[in-house]
């Protein structure tokens, strides 16, 4: 829906972003203590904050009477600019902590800082418009809108975001453009390769200009050339300066990234950095 | 707005057999509403007309109190009430009612006298109307009837015993055919008659068809039929709608004061009068509990559609939950969710109000049960107004359910 109407709320997702930034102002824990210094972010919005900063944080759910800890103290940061695999069996509680940085659950305890931004008990409408902002979402089965156009699908953010028509359209067909889709626009999802629907699915999270691509599984669904084709758009797109956090348990696939957090048991266990990722094609 | 009107009609056209099935059942809803009250105010409009037809304005005067007396009297039926029967009403009565001074409310006082068992004859073709009267001119005007051909008889056709007739066309075509019989000389039970008017037809009252009707000079009846006994009873007229109470009171007076109730009798008076606008009044009463009832029915069924319309809602809720799940996962908000399923309520309730709106006026056109619908403005509006409340009612729930659901949950959803 366009919020022509609204103006004053989100008019677009850049002012919106200071806005929101305003709004959750008392949220806002102080400065990190240690300036890290500013990776080579493309647009770096606060050049010295991590984009994830987990403190602590511990996930229990309960299952009857019994309690699961899914998460046992996890403590990691995300700088800007990072390409991070976080890898583990299944159980192993990546699916929890992917849900926890995409604001889509809360921890039971510690803190998540996403670009500077306490999120601890804010509202459902606010994180809603947190994930607009600073989250785009790759899902393993794509999850794009049935019957509706690949264009449509990549406008959806943009239009909770609050942008007129004639900007979502273009900025959408920019995205789709860099995906390497632009003839399959007007395609529905049905119409489409898997391959091609999951990068119809990275232009939809790209195209808010996200603080992070935060990717599940991304190539679960994927034979291995679409696999490929959709690992080197995430290189490509990390080359560019966006941080992009891949969750998986295939070692192939977290091989491409530059830093692979193995959780067991919902722990960390190895958190190292990959010097030998695979090396970037040009995606065609 | 429109960007949400489109993603909704999206939604809705992706089934189009549910989504036509929900709109029919809110259209029948809308319509039946739409058509019972047709129906009801249709009857009610026919009641009244019958009871205009009976006259304007009119009391009608007879002797002791009988109920139904007003019907066999005003239907002209002689069948019931002859001149045999004593009803104690004289023409003195009837003059004495045309006193200016005494009944001010009062217009005209039409003596009537039924003539039973009268065979009407020209040529070989011989016929029994329903009913012969014999009054004065002034009945015309009380009863409301207007002529197609001819005039009526004067005052003086009734002074000097003219035998002349008015008929009806029930008449006519029974006799002539439907031949202009204005001029034509009829035999009455034997004594000559001539024929100087055909009165317009007014179609049946319900009882009595007003134009099986034959009209004669009061005189010329006497003379000829009944002789000269009591009459069957007085056609009042007063002299409008307002002052028919004031007449109606005026009347009854006068006729207590020249023939007052016997001492010792129980009744208060000798005669009855009785008073157009009460029957109305009651008629319509009685007309608006049926309307009301046709009313009470329809929107049950209009229930039934909105109960529909929120089993659709809620299927499709579930159907994309998924759906619910990436948009809220991509930034929408619940009240995002809410007016997109809002409207596709909406949509829905309005294509099938419209749909009923236009079936129901449709449907309004036809003879139902032997009434002729007559479509009230208000039902229109009110149908309408309660067949989209009713979707929007329904589609609430589903719609608020729709936006509570939590995005991680609506996301792993299979």
């Amino acid at each position: 829906m366009p919020r022509g109407h609204r103006p004053a709320r989100r008019p677009a997702v850049e002012r919106g972003q200071r806005a929101l930034a305003a709004r959750l102002k008392r949220h806002q824990s102080p400065p990190a203590e240690e300036a890290a210094a500013p990776p080579p972010g493309r647009r770096p919005r606060r050049p010295n904050v991590p984009v994830v900063d987990l403190q602590d944080v511990y996930k229990t759910y309960a299952v009857g009477n019994i309690a699961v800890h899914a998460l046992n103290g996890i403590s990691f940061r995300v700088e800007r600019g990072e390409y991070v695999a976080i890898i583990g069996a299944s159980g192993s509680g990546k699916s929890t902590l992917m849900n926890i940085i995409g604001c889509l659950d809360a921890p039971t305890s510690g803190v998540y800082r996403l670009n500077g931004l306490d999120v601890r008990g804010l509202d459902e409408d606010t994180l809603a418009d947190i994930r607009n902002h600073e989250i785009g979402f790759v899902f393993q089965n794509f999850n794009l809108i049935p019957r509706t156009r690949a264009l449509a699908n990549v406008e959806l953010p943009l239009l909770y975001a609050g942008l007129n028509r004639s900007d979502r359209h273009q900025r959408a067909l920019h995205a789709l453009h860099e995906v390497g889709l632009r003839t399959r626009v007007d395609h529905l999802p049905s119409e489409l390769s898997g391959g091609q629907q999951q990068r119809v699915a990275i232009a939809r999270a790209l195209v808010t200009n996200p603080a992070m691509i935060l990717a599940d599984e991304p190539t679960g669904a994927l034979d291995t050339h679409s696999s490929a084709e959709v690992l080197n758009l995430f290189g490509r797109v990390n080359s560019e300066g966006r941080t992009v956090i891949l969750i998986t348990h295939e070692a192939d696939v977290a091989a491409h990234a530059h830093r692979l957090i193995r959780l067991s048991d919902g722990r960390i266990v190895e958190d190292t950095a990959n010097p030998d990722a695979v090396k970037q094609e040009k995606v065609v | 707005m429109s960007e949400t009107i489109r993603v909704a009609w999206g939604g809705l056209t992706a089934k189009r057999l549910r989504f036509g099935l929900t709109i029919l059942g809110l259209m029948i809803g809308v319509a039946s509403v739409i058509i019972l009250i047709s129906v009801g105010t249709g009857s009610s409009a026919a009641v009244t007309n019958q009871i205009d037809q009976l006259g304007s304005n009119v009391l009608l005067v007879s002797g002791a109190p009988t109920l139904g007396g007003l019907f066999r009297g005003l239907g002209g039926g002689g069948s019931s009430s002859g001149p045999t029967v004593s009803t104690g009403l004289t023409e003195a009565d009837a003059s004495a009612l045309e006193n200016p001074y005494q009944d001010p409310d009062v217009k005209s006082a039409s003596p009537v006298v039924n003539a039973e068992d009268v065979t009407l004859t020209s040529g070989e073709t011989t016929y029994q109307p329903s009913s012969f009267v014999g009054t004065t001119p002034s009945y015309q005007q009380a009863r409301n009837y207007t002529m197609a051909e001819g005039s009526w008889f004067t005052n003086t056709d009734v002074q000097q015993h003219n035998r002349v007739l008015v008929v009806g066309p029930t008449v006519v075509s029974e006799l002539f055919g439907g031949a202009d019989p204005v001029g034509q000389t009829i035999q009455v039970n034997g004594t000559n008659f001539q024929i100087i008017g055909v009165t317009a037809p007014k179609g049946s009252n319900g009882t009595t068809n007003e134009d099986d009707v034959v009209i004669a000079p009061l005189t010329a009846v006497q003379d000829t039929l009944t002789g000269y006994g009591n009459i069957s009873q007085i056609v009042v007229q007063a002299k409008s709608q307002k002052q028919l109470d004031a007449a109606q009171v005026e009347v009854t007076d006068i006729l207590n004061q020249l023939d007052p109730p016997s001492p010792g009798s129980e009744d208060t008076s000798n005669f009855e009068v009785e008073n157009q606008s009460s029957i109305i009044q009651t008629s319509t009463a009685s007309s608006k509990v049926f309307t009301t009832l046709l009313g009470e029915v329809a929107a049950i069924s209009l229930l039934v559609a909105g109960i529909g319309v929120m089993n659709i809602m809620l299927v499709s809720v579930t159907e994309r939950t998924r759906e619910i799940g990436i948009r809220k996962a991509v930034g929408a908000r619940r009240s995002d969710i809410l007016i997109q399923f809002l409207v596709e309520a909406l949509l829905l309730s309005l294509l099938g109000g419209i749909a009923g709106v236009i079936a129901g006026v449709v449907g309004s056109q036809f003879k139902i049960a032997g009434v002729e619908p007559v479509i009230a403005p208000y039902s229109v509006v009110l149908a309408f107004g309660a067949g989209v409340l009713t979707g929007l009612f329904f589609g609430t729930y589903p719609a608020g359910r729709a936006a509570a659901l939590r995005p991680i949950e609506a996301l792993r959803f299979e």
